[in-house]
């Protein structure tokens, strides 16, 4: 295909035909804000962050909704670019009830980012919050439609990245909210608690309940692991405080087989981890029936005994092993090499057929 | 799955048989019905119970439950009368054909829809969508294999497939969409009683000797038992001593009464997990094992990719990861296991296993890799069988119907299929513990179409007793048109109404696997 040549900030770069100038600029490490734009979504251009300067053109352009054309010349840090961002963030910012005090998303939040990158030092504009009463009804998401600045990108997640079709604009004007059907809360529409909702949200309306309060932003460890709910594996990050898991998150960047996409279970399920009821120490039946509890090498030795009597007895193929889709390939393997090499059966099989 | 997770998107036509994806694999679900809404595919479900997916599908057919190969084998009757096959492919790259012919011929669309339900006109659409679309792809799950014929079920999707020469290209393909965790994993390491890793089979004096090498010890060469055998040969008294690893037979496995019996005629049960699960009850010894959270190590997904675990927090009190467990009792008898981390196992995997001898971790750090990977500069394989099959052809199979195994009647009016929900996973043991799950699905519903609830007195949201020819358990009624009429569906991840305790333990001959999609029950009301 055919190279497009454009100028960005007086650098001559290279352009594919279809690539807007937001994709250019990214590709080159030009820095454009944005705000409503979400990859793997369509473009919608709602915002206007992302405005530019095009050469010849009358009116400022949405950068990330505009296509590249031959012999461009684009200007992304210009005093009427930069003041038209001002007004834009200011009038955001004015609309909602923007308090980092108490905000989950405090360190993490994109208008909160955009307010300090453009050095804003407060809103040229009263603050008036709709003042929409918080939604408390269910354990996992919590909106606060006060914070919310209707950039869309968690109606396009919802419809588009996952396809729920849950979420969508209603009412009109100042009036316009984000939310299911008859404005119901989630708890009472069909939605399905993927949580793309979150992870698509650019500032604190949208927040994931259970791990309010467990720990700031900047104090999360993400580890990148594999999600062990079903077969799809989807790649995902543990963020862990304090020596805990504290909430789970999806991350576009790690590419296939998920993209960023949770489920309910992968985003939400994860309180097992740290239940009071987890197993801590080994246990041996005693005569009376009860578990004692016992340390490692007497319940290595209890089994040990009993084992290599019992194939003593009766043959090692009286003896079988079940293994299980929720350990890891090396201590699979490593199940069917013990009973294959200690036990010497092959009596192992695992859960596959159920 | 011989293609892979991300090409099911770019599919002219899918073909989901069996599968409620999703519930079971939310996000594949998501890219099926992304492929509808966004990419002009074609859906065509198959399925008893109208799922989610019903709604984005072209063409919905609604066989009675376990009629699934005959309702393949008439699709395929009307590809091969209307001349729809993929006539070169069928010559170049299978064998078999005549013989499938054969019996397909036995299969016109009137008889099928009178063994299945399933108008002929729909099968006849769905067999022309199907043919002419440039890459189809066949989506399946338990809906195909938990019956008696599941084996028959598979190969003859693979027919399907093949006839259409829809296999070894992209977006095409026959895609068992695996419901847990690290169940291809577990299958590719030899967790099965007749093969070693990588699928060799134990009986072959070849593979034998190449793994009695590696790992120093004479082997037995006869195959072993499978999971519904090992808990018969209990029950008898032939298999003494059991070592579970993270399974909890007495939710998960057919026929409870029969499982709990099974249990306690054991000398030694020992359980290693990380609850004291229905099963761990039963134990001699329970041992406390580290949650994914807590260790390191490689799952292998649906899509046969590699890709790794990683340890984000300690394991509470004294408990291990399962490889250290292992290790340590394999040392203590005598036969020592001295690796100091996952990497060190996977290293020994990948010089016994071909399928994955190219796969590192340094390798998947960033992004897993799908076996076959055969060395380090190999990059792993999108989707299997592109020039060849592994066997060389293709081979059909002539796959004749064999009704279930259980069949309604005056006593058991019912057939009652089993499954999983959106919000629980398999036995509830951890997304039980799960608030959001909790919140939304609390307890166990049975779903039962509104006609056959007014034929046996049963009202929404009242308990319904459910029994068949194995037991009874109880639970309450969600009235529902997503069960057809005749048929009734629960899921088994709730242990105060173990649906386990109904279903029927007869196995698949071949694959050994039980029949959970058709046991015939009835059902009353139960009060309060």
């Amino acid at each position: 295909m055919n190279k497009i040549l454009i100028t960005i900030d007086g650098r001559q770069l290279e352009a594919k035909p279809g690539q807007t100038i937001l994709e250019v600029a990214k590709e080159n490490g030009i820095y454009i804000p944005t705000l409503c734009y979400y990859a793997a979504t369509r473009v919608v251009g709602a915002c206007r962050v992302c405005v530019v300067e095009v050469e010849n053109s009358r009116t400022l352009v949405a950068s990330c909704a505009m296509p590249v054309s031959p012999g461009m010349v684009v200007k992304t840090d210009t005093p009427r670019v930069r003041e038209s961002q001002k007004l834009v963030v200011e009038l955001l910012w004015s609309a909602g009830d923007h308090n980092c005090l108490v905000c989950e998303s405090n360190g993490q939040c994109e208008l909160q980012d955009l307010i300090y990158w453009l050095k804003i030092e407060k809103p040229r504009f009263k603050i008036e919050a709709p003042g929409y009463p918080l939604e408390k009804t269910n354990t996992m998401i919590q909106r606060d439609l006060n914070k919310c600045v209707l950039c869309g990108r968690c109606i396009r997640a919802c419809n588009e990245i996952q396809v729920n079709e849950v979420l969508d604009f209603f009412e009109r004007g100042s009036k316009m909210k984000v939310g299911p059907a008859f404005d119901a809360d989630y708890i009472d529409s069909n939605c399905v608690f993927c949580g793309a909702c979150v992870d698509a949200c650019p500032t604190g309306a949208i927040v994931n309940k259970q791990s309010r309060f467990e720990g700031r932003p900047w104090d999360l460890q993400k580890i990148r692991t594999t999600c062990g709910y079903c077969g799809v594996g989807c790649q995902m990050d543990l963020n862990v405080y304090d020596g805990k898991v504290v909430k789970v998150t999806g991350n576009k960047e790690y590419g296939t087989p998920n993209q960023g996409s949770l489920c309910v279970k992968g985003r939400f399920g994860m309180e097992f981890i740290h239940h009071p009821s987890r197993l801590k120490t080994p246990l041996i039946k005693q005569a009376n029936g009860e578990f004692k509890e016992a340390d490692w090498d007497e319940a290595y030795d209890f089994i040990a005994g009993k084992l290599k009597s019992i194939k003593k007895k009766h043959g090692a193929d009286s003896l079988a092993g079940l293994s299980s889709a929720r350990c890891t390939n090396e201590e699979n393997y490593l199940f069917q090499k013990f009973m294959r090499t200690v036990i010497g059966t092959n009596n192992v099989d695992h859960c596959a057929r159920l | 799955m011989t293609n892979s997770i991300d090409e099911i998107e770019f599919a002219d036509v899918i073909f989901a048989i069996g599968t409620n994806t999703t519930e079971n694999h939310p996000v594949i679900g998501s890219k099926v019905k992304r492929a509808v809404r966004y990419h002009g595919a074609k859906l065509i479900v198959v399925d008893p119970r109208d799922i989610a997916l019903t709604k984005y599908a072209e063409l919905w057919l609604r066989p009675k439950a376990g009629t699934n190969v005959a309702l393949v084998n008439g699709i395929m009757n009307v590809i091969i009368s209307e001349d729809l096959q993929a006539k070169d492919y069928v010559k170049e790259r299978t064998e078999g054909f005549e013989a499938m012919k054969a019996v397909v011929a036995k299969f016109t669309p009137e008889r099928v829809e009178e063994i299945t339900g399933v108008p002929a006109a729909n099968i006849r659409a769905a067999a022309r969508l199907y043919a002419k679309a440039g890459k189809a792809s066949i989506l399946y799950c338990m809906g195909v294999t938990q019956h008696s014929t599941g084996t028959d079920s598979v190969k003859n999707v693979a027919n399907l497939a093949m006839l259409c020469g829809m296999m070894g290209i992209e977006s095409g393909g026959v895609n068992p969409l695996r419901g847990q965790g690290n169940v291809q994993g577990a299958c590719d390491m030899g967790c099965l009683p007749n093969v070693f890793p990588a699928y060799q089979n134990v009986t072959v004096d070849d593979n034998r000797a190449r793994f009695q090498k590696a790992w120093g010890v004479k082997l037995p060469a006869n195959v072993g038992l499978t999971i519904v055998e090992i808990m018969n040969a209990a029950h008898k008294g032939d298999i003494k001593g059991l070592y579970v690893m993270g399974e909890n037979l007495m939710m998960s496995d057919p026929d409870l009464h029969h499982v709990e019996e099974a249990l306690k005629n054991l000398d030694l049960l020992v359980v290693q997990d990380i609850f004291l699960t229905e099963t761990a009850k039963f134990a001699h010894v329970v041992l406390p094992a580290a949650s994914f959270a807590e260790k390191d190590g490689t799952f292998s997904n649906t899509e046969r990719r590699v890709q790794r675990v990683r340890k984000a927090v300690a394991p509470p009190g004294m408990a291990k990861p399962d490889w250290q467990i292992l290790s340590g009792l394999s040392t203590k008898m005598g036969y020592p296991m001295a690796y100091a981390s996952p990497s060190e196992i996977m290293d020994e995997i990948r010089k016994v296993t071909p399928s994955y001898a190219g796969i590192t971790y340094r390798r998947i750090e960033r992004r897993g890799i799908q076996w076959p990977c055969p060395n380090t500069d190999h990059p792993g394989t999108k989707y299997l069988h592109r020039d060849r099959f592994s066997r060389g052809l293709g081979l059909f199979s002539a796959i004749d119907y064999i009704p279930s195994a259980e069949q309604t009647d005056k006593e058991y009016p019912l057939i009652m299929t089993t499954g999983r929900i959106l919000y629980h996973y398999h036995t509830g043991t951890m997304t039980r513990l799960a608030r959001g799950s909790m919140e939304r699905y609390p307890e166990s519903l049975v779903e039962i179409n509104p006609r056959d609830a007014e034929r046996f007195g049963i009202e929404d949201e009242k308990l319904v007793k459910v029994t068949s020819r194995r037991g009874s358990v109880t639970a309450k009624a969600s009235l529902t048109d997503r069960s057809p009429e005749g048929t009734i569906f629960m899921n088994f991840h709730f242990r105060e109404a173990a649906v386990n305790l109904l279903t029927n333990s007869v196995l698949d001959p071949l694959a050994k696997i039980p029949e959970y999609k058709v046991s015939a029950v009835r059902i009353e009301a139960a009060g309060a």
